[in-house]
């Protein structure tokens, strides 16, 4: 880019200084926080509280499962409606988009407790069951495990995973398409060869952004876990909080660190395969 | 050109908003206790959830001109925790018996001044000088209550109830329709007696004892809840739920099939008192607001809505008789006497019995 044509107004490092200091205050001196805590006890410096990671070792496990399992369904959910979405007409296209914010707008807390009132014994599914069955029909157990926590996780980030893959879609140039045809590919290898591998970029977006904040929640495990499916997220809070009857930050601060590594080599193999399909300019969000 | 200018001129202003900014927070600290006598003070009043007839806040605003900034939490330890984490400044508190004597001990807590309290005259004897706070320095009652099993008759055979037991939160029958306190303390102290040991005890075997009777209950529980408590018992969710009487009357209210008794084996008794923090900077407006609190007229509506025992002799006078001779808020004597009062554990206990609770949640 040659000077003249850039647009850029004042000096370039002023015009960073903004995000500097917000990344400094808000990103930098937390996660030094974190490192801090993690490494320090009563006695200063320390590594004893790494053991509790492994104490914790079948807590981790569950919260990384539950994670993996609702970040595949929601690829599995989002790749078809954001492919149909991005092959429609430009006025479905903007209603769609619309439709899947609109939940958005509404408090994370509220729509997870509206699942509890659908899922329960005397919620709506099982009403609705028991009102064609008859009273004797035995109420599905619809809440307080594994699969409505990750329910819940879906429910909640399936749109993070909608659009950036959707975005990616959108971006494909139709020419591209026909050019694929025009050389003898059927449908499914059109989809396979060409339309998959260029949204690969939107699909790991996706990904990331649905595996962070699962693997990291404990709202939902609460609510639609019934307190029993503890994650990693609720240990967490309760070191911080001392809901457990002992504060103990430096413990809570070891486990929030694994929890970034895991979240840094989740991105660092999303990124090292971004690389590999970075022949063409897909849509990242 | 033009465009410098305004890049200027817009940077300058922000600069000299920040630095008023600044400099009015610096003023507004220094001027805080002349200041208060003339402006609108605002009191924190931290309090438990659904506790309270909101009404009452908007009289006491009303007629002495003190805003009332209410906010609430789930557990003592959660109100401990945001207290001593500096993370907000609260003057009012309302803990339970146990946390006000080790705030005591932590000196958290201010002495109060009661020649500001005059209607603490009327709080009855009964509930005074109590072993959190021997010399009645710190902390006015406002409720008392027990440990209660709701129960819901619909479900529930009355043979399964007849003994009123303890055992019924174990009953395998009930698998899955049994709601269990999403805190450590109250959980254990049920645990405590169903194995007729003492909800202080200082033994380490006794803790484990617990922790396994815990172990074992949890296949039967349905979820680990405290607020939740009210829409699962409510709406037939769940069957069996163990929780404090007041709130159980408040869901007797709203679901006839509910009843509840305190169990044979004995039960946590609580006293829950209002407190100032030694950080308060508007002792005087909190002393105030006690005092408001223990007035008849408010604390017999107060008494009314939140459906707990009122240590205040006069007011109790004025509830209607149905209420003075409810035995689940008023219980009688003999069952009052297998009841025991949480103390604060030592430091060494409550370690126990967070290693042991996180056990218990981390077990799948």
């Amino acid at each position: 880019m040659s000077k003249s044509s850039s647009v850029s107004i004042g000096n370039q490092k002023t015009n960073l200084v903004p995000f500097s200091a917000w990344m400094v205050v808000f990103v930098l001196v937390p996660i030094a926080l974190v490192v801090w805590f993690a490494f320090t006890g009563v006695d200063g410096f320390t590594f004893s509280n790494l053991k509790w990671i492994y104490v914790y070792k079948s807590t981790l496990w569950l919260s990384v499962k539950l994670a993996f399992i609702a970040t595949v369904i929601s690829l599995v959910l989002a790749y078809p409606i954001a492919y149909s979405m991005s092959r429609a007409s430009e006025k479905v296209q903007r209603n769609a988009t619309l439709f899947i914010m609109l939940p958005m707008w509404m408090n994370f807390l509220v729509r997870t407790y509206a699942w509890m009132t659908i899922l329960e014994d005397t919620g709506l599914i099982n009403s609705v069951l028991k009102a064609i069955f008859g009273a004797d029909f035995q109420s599905l157990s619809l809440i307080n495990n594994h699969g409505s926590v990750v329910l819940g996780m879906v429910y909640n980030y399936l749109p993070y995973m909608i659009l950036p893959i959707y975005t990616a879609l959108t971006k494909i140039d139709g020419s591209l398409l026909e050019a694929a045809r025009d050389l003898g590919a059927r449908g499914h290898q059109v989809l396979a060869r060409v339309i998959l591998p260029m949204s690969v970029p939107g699909i790991i977006s996706g990904i990331t952004m649905v595996f962070i904040p699962s693997i990291s929640t404990f709202i939902i495990s609460k609510i639609l876990g019934g307190g029993k499916d503890y994650l990693v997220g609720d240990l967490i809070e309760d070191y911080f909080l001392g809901n457990s009857g002992v504060v103990n930050y430096n413990i809570g601060a070891a486990l929030s660190l694994v929890i970034m590594i895991l979240i840094l080599i989740a991105t660092f193999l999303m990124n090292h395969f971004d690389k590999d399909a970075k022949t063409n300019g897909g849509g990242v969000i | 050109m033009k465009k410098n200018f305004y890049r200027i001129a817009i940077s300058s202003l922000l600069v000299l908003l920040i630095v008023a900014g600044l400099t009015a927070c610096g003023e507004r600290g220094e001027q805080t206790e002349e200041k208060a006598k003339s402006e609108k003070v605002t009191l924190n009043v931290y309090n438990w959830g659904e506790y309270i007839d909101q009404s009452v806040l908007d009289d006491f605003e009303e007629e002495t001109g003190i805003k009332v900034n209410y906010t609430t939490y789930a557990s003592n330890e959660e109100m401990y925790s945001k207290i001593v984490s500096g993370a907000a400044s609260y003057d009012v508190i309302i803990p339970s018996e146990y946390m006000i004597s080790k705030m005591i001990n932590e000196d958290l807590l201010a002495e109060l001044d009661f020649s500001n309290i005059p209607n603490y005259s009327m709080i009855g004897d009964d509930y005074k000088r109590l072993d959190y706070d021997p010399e009645e320095k710190y902390s006015v009652p406002y409720t008392w209550g027990t440990v209660v099993i709701v129960y819901n008759t619909q479900y529930v055979d009355e043979e399964d109830v007849e003994d009123e037991s303890v055992n019924l939160l174990w009953n395998e029958k009930f698998k899955g329709k049994i709601l269990m306190f999403d805190n450590p303390r109250d959980a254990f102290a049920l645990a405590h007696s169903k194995l007729g040991q003492s909800l202080n005890t200082l033994d380490r075997g006794q803790w484990d004892a617990a922790a396994e009777e815990l172990m074992k209950q949890k296949k039967f529980v349905q979820a680990y809840v405290m607020d939740q408590v009210f829409d699962k018992m409510i709406s037939e969710e769940a069957y069996i739920a163990p929780y404090y009487a007041g709130d159980a009357l408040t869901m007797m209210d709203e679901n006839e099939n509910l009843a509840a008794y305190v169990p044979k084996e004995g039960a946590n008794k609580f006293f829950d008192a209002m407190c100032v923090l030694k950080s308060s900077r508007h002792k005087k407006e909190a002393e105030q607001f006690i005092n408001f609190m223990c007035d008849t007229e408010i604390a017999v509506r107060n008494a009314e809505e939140v459906c707990y025992a009122i240590p205040q002799i006069e007011a109790f006078k004025e509830l209607d008789e149905e209420t003075q001779e409810d035995t689940m808020i008023y219980p009688p004597d003999d069952v009052l006497s297998r009841c025991e009062v949480f103390i604060d554990l030592p430091q060494e206990v409550l370690e126990w019995q967070s290693e042991l609770w996180i056990k218990l949640k981390t077990c799948y």
